[in-house]
């Protein structure tokens, strides 16, 4: 049977082990005197048999399905004889790949080697018995499963407390695949990171002042051997978050201010969800915006001024980028200066002080430490944008900090360097690792520094 | 007086159960609060003082008078306006947006609500104690230096010392609280907290203090500091006290005012109040029949 087809059958046999366990359950409580008699509710029988029915022969099908085409391959090659035996790896995956494809017929079997066409039959029979083995052991765990799950329920089984117990283990199991996938990444870029750093030292990484990763594929090719300083990038990266930030932070919080003390119910009604609006512009969005509009706006302005302003530069890609994350900074600061108990404002104006005393003075330093936290967290948001930069600001690695000049930025280099066919053993392709590397770590600490803070400022005031 | 009427609380609520001399035998509303609801030169005087929030209307026609260094206690049943009149007197309703207050409230002959009077100096000289403590998340020095500092009452910081030092003196925490001063205020337990906002509120000097139930989140003999507090600062100041507490009421105040549902029913001498209501509804409630 296909695995889909099983799947269904385990879950109707599992249903059917609900209903059973469930009628059973109820049937050995009447005669006590109603369900009230039983150690836990029918529901909680139902799912024990059903769970009984259904998990033993899901993790046993998930093994095979992990497992079962190395063990036919080993089954496969055991039969063929010495002459046929594969001598390298290479080997081994060309051999498998031949008798696969003669065994679904994508190969002519006309004049194909006879031993591996018998291979072929042979792959095709293992499958079948396979297939076969795996439906017969799957669906007996399961009806076994349902049978143990009907005899047990008496009113004396623990069931609930057997059922909460799976579903704990559910959920940690939801929980460890954040924290599973976050490690998998950093393992992979790591991993690749380290290959890197085996062709170019880590100083000349972290140290060097130029970049420029194009490399000679051939010795006797002129070009540039390549240099794999990141901190152009980084100044770049710095650059553009600080000019962000510089638009963001400001106007975000101010925005935030108004909303929470200020605006009259119907404003903060519309201007709200106008915030959130401007939170789910996609960034490509903006990216064209910054590099059609802003760029060559800021471009022309600048040599009214008598300003050389190069077509795409860091201060348009930052001020873009900026406007992004104000909805990102004023939402958190709004919740946070919500958050201030009005027990507070009536203290503060109690006393005779003015609202924008209250506000300077009792409301903004009690939220201070969560508006901190929401900050570094545009941070990071902007130290990762990349589609921005990416239009508006440029790919020529300069280490300045003129706004006005080209730059670029980590995210972008990282495109760059992976965007098209590459070879991924090259200094230059692994580059892309290190640099998300160090970004990864880069925006870890932050966001470590901000939770952190934001927890703090939990123990302010109750 | 206050001390007295202490020890006389448990007689005084048997004696008047015995000796039942309400006048008013009716539980309609009396047009006008009966008892004695005007003093000669009052700190602050209301009249025909009607509070709405949007179209429901909360105070219906209150006049009562508060007399200089007196304390008057309001007392009546959850929701019937007490707190609503209070924060009307210092125009902290002005914060709630659908709040409106009507008729004639005045402090030493100044009209409250007119246009002339800026709410923000009318709530230094009328300050204010809040249910639960609500001391800033500052240092207890920042907390009581707040209002000094904010009305320029201290040119130098020798001066703002003294202020703090005295404020705390006379809420009776300076004992406790002298060698941390620099602390949070928040770390306080929740009575040297509201003493702390007590602190906090005379350190700028007002006229009239009011207290919103100042004693509800707080243990026994929390709340008995705090009575005693407010006997030896009704010396220096007028205080308008709203509590749930009727012997409270019998221990703190001069005049005690029964308010039911939004209207005034009754004010009159604490100690009559106490033994020989004059009104129906004002002896139901002190006997326990409702509240």
């Amino acid at each position: 049977m296909q695995t889909a087809n099983l799947l269904v059958v385990l879950l109707a046999l599992s249903a059917a082990a609900y209903l059973m366990a469930h009628g059973r359950s109820v049937a050995l409580a009447r005669p006590l005197g109603g369900i009230r008699h039983l150690h836990s509710l029918p529901f909680f029988y139902g799912m024990r048999a059903s769970i009984w029915c259904a998990l033993p022969a899901i993790v046993l099908l998930a093994l095979w399905l992990m497992f079962d085409e190395p063990v036919i391959s080993m089954v496969l090659l055991d039969g063929l004889p010495a002459s046929h035996q594969p001598s390298s790896a290479a080997d081994y995956n060309l051999l498998l790949n031949s008798i696969e494809n003669l065994a679904s017929g994508a190969l002519s079997k006309d004049g194909a080697d006879p031993v591996l066409l018998s291979a072929a039959e042979k792959l095709s029979n293992l499958r079948n018995t396979g297939q076969l083995l795996v439906t017969a052991v799957v669906l007996s765990l399961g009806t076994l499963g349902l049978g143990w799950g009907w005899v047990k329920v008496s009113p004396q089984l623990r069931a609930r407390q057997q059922v909460e117990r799976v579903f704990k283990s559910l959920l940690l199991a939801c929980a460890c695949v954040a924290i599973l996938t976050t490690l998998g990444i950093l393992l992979s870029v790591l991993f690749e990171s380290l290959r890197f750093f085996q062709a170019i030292p880590v100083t000349d990484f972290l140290f060097g002042t130029e970049w420029s990763p194009q490399m000679a594929i051939r010795p006797d090719q002129i070009g540039s051997s390549g240099s794999f300083g990141a901190i152009p990038l980084f100044v770049g990266t710095l650059l553009i978050s600080m000019i962000a930030m510089i638009v963001a932070v400001p106007v975000g919080l101010m925005s935030a201010l108004y909303l929470a003390e200020y605006a009259s119910p119907r404003f903060r009604g519309l201007a709200k969800p106008a915030l959130e609006i401007l939170a789910g512009i996609p960034t490509v969005v903006y990216g064209f915006f910054a590099a059609l509009t802003v760029a060559p706006f800021l471009r022309e302005a600048g040599e009214g001024m008598g300003l050389t302003v190069s077509s795409e530069s860091a201060l348009a890609a930052g001020l873009v980028m900026g406007v992004m994350i104000i909805p990102f900074v004023s939402s958190l600061a709004d919740d946070v200066i919500n958050a201030v108990p009005q027990s507070m404002r009536d203290g503060s104006l109690g006393l005779g002080a003015t609202k924008s005393e209250t506000i300077k003075q009792v409301i903004f330093p009690a939220a201070l430490p969560g508006i901190v936290g929401g900050v570094l967290l545009a941070v990071s948001r902007a130290i990762g944008e990349t589609m921005i930069v990416v239009m508006a600001a440029g790919l020529a690695a300069q280490m300045t900090v003129n706004p006005l000049e080209t730059v670029t930025t980590v995210t972008v280099q990282i495109v760059t360097l992976l965007v098209g066919d590459q070879e991924f053993d090259s200094p230059k392709t692994l580059a892309a690792f290190a640099l998300g590397l160090m970004l990864f770590l880069v925006t870890l600490v932050l966001n470590f520094i901000a939770l952190r803070v934001v927890k703090k400022y939990r123990e302010q005031y109750d | 007086m206050v001390n007295k009427l202490v020890t006389d609380t448990a007689e005084m609520l048997e004696e008047k159960t015995a000796s039942r001399k309400a006048v008013v035998h009716s539980t309609a509303y009396p047009e006008q609060a009966i008892g004695s609801p005007f003093v000669k030169n009052p700190k602050m005087s209301m009249r025909n003082v009607d509070v709405f929030y949007g179209e429901k209307q909360a105070i219906f026609n209150v006049n009562v008078d508060i007399g200089q260094n007196e304390v008057i206690a309001m007392i009546g049943p959850s929701g019937c306006g007490k707190s609503t009149f209070l924060r009307s007197i210092n125009r902290m309703n002005d914060t709630v947006d659908s709040c409106r207050v009507k008729g004639e409230l005045t402090l030493d002959g100044e009209d409250i609500y007119s246009a002339k009077m800026d709410p923000v100096a009318l709530r230094a000289r009328v300050g204010m104690v809040f249910q639960k403590p609500n001391p800033f998340p500052k240092s207890i020095y920042d907390n009581v230096s707040y209002g000094p500092r904010l009305h320029g009452l201290a040119s130098r910081r020798a001066e703002l010392d003294e202020i703090v030092e005295m404020s705390l003196h006379r809420a009776g925490l300076w004992e406790e609280v002298k060698d941390r001063l620099d602390q949070p205020g928040t770390g306080l337990s929740g009575g040297q907290q509201q003493r702390l906002c007590i602190a906090r509120a005379i350190a700028i000097s007002p006229e009239v203090i009011l207290m919103d139930e100042p004693c509800s989140a707080l243990d026994p003999i929390a709340t008995a500091k705090i009575e005693e507090l407010i006997a030896e600062l009704s010396e220096n100041y007028t205080i308008a006290i709203v509590t749930h507490s009727m012997q409270q009421a019998a221990r703190v105040s001069h005049r005690t005012a029964y308010f039911h549902l939004g209207h005034l029913v009754e004010v009159n001498d604490t100690e009559k109040v106490f033994t020989a209501p004059e009104h129906e509804l004002t002896e139901a409630y002190i006997t326990g029949r409702f509240g």
